[in-house]
């Protein structure tokens, strides 16, 4: 069983962080995973997106793909850009906060409004957070804990942001449980 | 029985190819006194550049590693820094050090890396033929300068002991000449005080303006002369640095 | 048994370097590799050894052929256009049959083309990386551990043939990141004794040692030349290496290296599943090159070969041209310059290759 994830903003969005935890937590949790980021010759500002593959029973030959079972948009450039990379039946994630959302019936669409959310937890800063929370909610495999202490390694350097992380991240896990 | 006169141990008997009158060889021999005078014979290792600079070294028994052209600096970077113990120096001429070499030369000076530069400045490229070096003088005549160096065509030449005597790092810069001896004795002295600072962890360039009768197509006596009226004049002799370390 | 890590293929493999017994990095920045010059900038000074940030290329070049010399396992790093600045150097490595292994992270091309990974340093680090007929002896890893597991090996081949080892990686395996074993730290107690020729010392009759490439008299240098042509004669009989996927009843075979062998393993798996007999050939040491199984490719079984590569024009297809000598169509498919060659897209332009 391999799922496929293709994490879309813009860079300061924190896409990378999402992606690299979720392969990182995936590896510890003892399967394969690799990640993927595309680098550019821009350091801030420019489109930022990554690949995360996950896979229960073989190795990953190959770290990259032109088709996704999930794609996580988090800003509407990237909408155009990758939202035609999904495979029929994949989940659409979408950062409502920046996007609007397309009906589409092939696939699922599933909505956050991460500014809200994380403008209610205490920053509009963790808006990452909230929606690692949420494909963490909605996929339901990974384990909430392992994730916030990756986080919390990841962020060693300010951890006055543990806590706000925390919350952002079961905030996201509750908006998608709920919906 | 203490030794008054004769070869420093570092030397063979056989001789150095160099040409007559070429100045190489004197330098070789206050290098080899020097490196016997402070028991180094053991362990040092001399980083020999490309060009007539290092021929001397072929008839010295002293440890040497051959550098690609200009990167003696380099080299002897990366031997120190693995060997510490060792007593790291280049022997370089102008082209390899202030031409080709001389990101090389002035990183590792900047570095202040723990070795001693000696720079043999005779403002041509002997080995090739007497081409234009980053050294000729305006209106000094070259192989590819013919009629002399022009500004408006080569512009002018490289004062390398006054550069590297502005980088911070530096503990010892002196400009040297070995035509009389007179200037053999202080050039002597000079290498003494840069193989001190080594000794103390710093880094130190000595220049020497040396001649080239072959290409510059003069006699042995000629060149002394042409060094002490012409050349003194743009490269003047002095200290121009010394740094407590 | 060691514990599965989740790192970044360039740190992974500047720490199996250390755990090897590397202690002298020198370098310049140059994208898709950073993560390793910056990596050993901290990690190689709590081991006791030494970083530098060359000023050039070609100045680490040469302050590794220093290191070199004193016996020192040590290593460079760099990409496409900043390897061939290091020409220089690994010719004078070669010619003083000094050690040294040198990562090349490599990406699009020729000049400064993109930063993104490609294969398309193929040529230059097989057949010549500097004048005189010096060469490499070229590592392919097909994957992140396989970068690890090279790496550390990388330094026991530089050392035992005292010669210039190249891992020809490409962006994708230095910025994936992934689970990786790492292998176990060594003594540098453990590593070979170079004390007979280092040259921080005198031989045992107290007489001078020296280190060059420039001999006198000249036919010294052409015995230089004949050590070489007999050192990768050897490497060609008892050093090339491959790995067969699929192979047994295979009809299609596919040759790739390096990340286009992950992609390869994909479309076969795809093929396979239409039942068409895909199978794949892929080099681990591109020299001395794995002629032998190309070699003896059936015609009576293999209907054809395809060489997936990163790379415009192909490089490696023409190896594969000169050992499959005529007997097996061959063919080849790419993307190139920094285009990420994916497995779908591999898959689709395949099946319109397939005869």
């Amino acid at each position: 069983m391999e799922q496929s994830l293709l994490i879309a903003g813009f860079g300061g969005q924190g896409v990378m962080l999402i992606g690299k935890t979720l392969s990182h937590a995936s590896v510890d949790a003892g399967k394969f995973s690799t990640f993927f980021p595309a680098y550019g010759a821009e350091q801030r500002g420019g489109t930022a997106n990554c690949t995360v593959i996950v896979s229960d029973s073989e190795p990953i030959d190959c770290p990259l793909r032109e088709q996704f079972d999930t794609i996580i948009i988090m800003n509407e450039l990237s909408f155009t850009r990758f939202a035609g990379a999904l495979k029929p039946g994949g989940t659409l994630m979408i950062n409502s906060s920046l996007v609007e959302a397309r009906p589409d019936p092939s696939v699922k669409t599933v909505t956050v409004d991460t500014a809200k959310i994380a403008g209610e937890v205490g920053s509009p800063k963790v808006a990452n957070m909230v929606m690692l929370g949420a494909y963490i909610g909605y996929t339901g495999i990974y384990d909430v804990d392992a994730i916030k202490k990756l986080i919390g390694q990841a962020l060693a350097k300010r951890p006055e942001m543990a806590e706000l992380n925390a919350r952002a991240i079961d905030a996201g896990v509750a908006a998608v449980s709920a919906s | 029985m203490e030794k008054v006169f004769g070869l420093p141990s570092g030397c063979t008997a056989k001789t150095h190819s160099y040409c007559p009158g070429c100045m190489h060889g004197v330098a070789m021999n206050i290098l080899m006194h020097t490196i016997e005078k402070f028991q180094l014979l053991d362990k040092i290792v001399i980083v020999n550049p490309v060009g007539c600079g290092g021929l001397g070294l072929y008839e010295a028994t002293a440890n040497y590693i051959s550098a690609a052209h200009g990167r003696a600096s380099a080299v002897a970077t990366g031997i120190k820094r693995c060997s510490p113990e060792s007593f790291v120096m280049t022997y370089q001429g102008d082209g390899d050090l202030a031409g080709i070499g001389i990101a090389e030369t002035i990183h590792t000076a900047a570095r202040g890396e723990n070795i001693t530069v000696i720079f043999a400045n005779n403002t041509t490229y002997g080995m090739t033929g007497g081409q234009m070096a980053p050294t000729t003088m305006v209106g000094q005549n070259s192989t590819t300068t013919p009629g002399g160096r022009r500004v408006d065509r080569q512009g002018y030449p490289l004062k390398m002991a006054e550069m590297i005597a502005q980088l911070e790092a530096p503990a010892y810069v002196e400009r040297v000449a070995l035509y009389d001896s007179a200037h053999v004795l202080k050039a002597t002295k000079a290498f003494e005080k840069a193989f001190e600072v080594n000794l103390k962890g710093g880094y130190a360039f000595i220049e020497m303006l040396t001649n080239c009768p072959t290409n510059w197509k003069m006699s042995p006596e000629q060149t002394v002369r042409q060094i002490r009226e012409q050349n003194e004049k743009i490269f003047p002799l002095g200290v121009f640095k010394d740094k407590e370390i | 048994m060691s514990e599965i890590q989740f790192m970044k293929g360039n740190e992974a493999i500047a720490e199996a370097a250390v755990r090897a017994g590397c202690r002298f990095f020198a370098g310049y920045p140059i994208t898709p590799q950073n993560e390793i010059p910056e990596y050993l900038s901290s990690r190689l000074f709590e081991v006791g050894g030494t970083f530098i940030q060359g000023e050039s290329e070609v100045a680490s070049i040469n302050m590794v052929y220093g290191a070199s010399s004193t016996g020192t396992r040590c290593m460079t790093s760099s990409s496409g256009c900043g390897i061939v600045l290091k020409t220089e150097g690994f010719g004078y490595l070669t010619g003083a049959n000094l050690p040294c292994v040198v990562i090349d992270m490599s990406r699009g091309g020729p000049g400064l083309g993109s930063i993104l990974p490609a294969q398309q340093d193929y040529f230059y680090a097989t057949k010549a990386i500097s004048n005189g007929g010096a060469r490499a002896f070229v590592l392919a890893p097909g994957n992140m551990q396989e970068a690890v597991d090279m790496t550390y090996e990388a330094f026991d081949i530089a050392d035992k043939y005292r010669c210039v080892v190249l891992l020809l990686c490409d962006g994708v395996i230095g910025n994936m990141m992934g689970g990786v074993t790492l292998p176990r730290m060594r003594e540098l107690s453990e590593l070979p004794d170079k004390s007979d020729w280092v040259i921080t010392k005198r031989n045992g009759d107290g007489s001078m040692r020296m280190i060059t490439s420039c001999y006198v008299p000249i036919k010294l240098v052409e015995d230089q030349n004949i050590h070489m042509a007999e050192m990768y004669e050897a490497w060609k009989k008892t050093e090339s290496r491959y790995e067969a996927y699929r192979m047994e009843d295979a009809e299609v075979v596919f040759a790739a290296y390096g990340t286009s062998a992950g992609i390869a393993r994909e479309v076969i798996k795809a093929l396979r599943a239409d039942g068409i007999k895909a199978g794949l050939l892929r080099p681990q040491t591109l020299f001395p090159f794995p002629e032998a199984p190309y070699r003896a490719l059936d015609p009576e079984k293999v209907k054809q070969v395809i060489c997936l590569e990163m790379s415009i024009p192909g490089q490696m297809v023409e190896d594969i041209r000169a050992y499959v000598d005529d007997r097996i169509p061959v063919s080849h498919w790419g993307r190139s310059g920094g285009i990420l060659m994916k497995p779908e897209e591999a898959l689709a332009a395949v099946r319109t290759m397939l005869i």
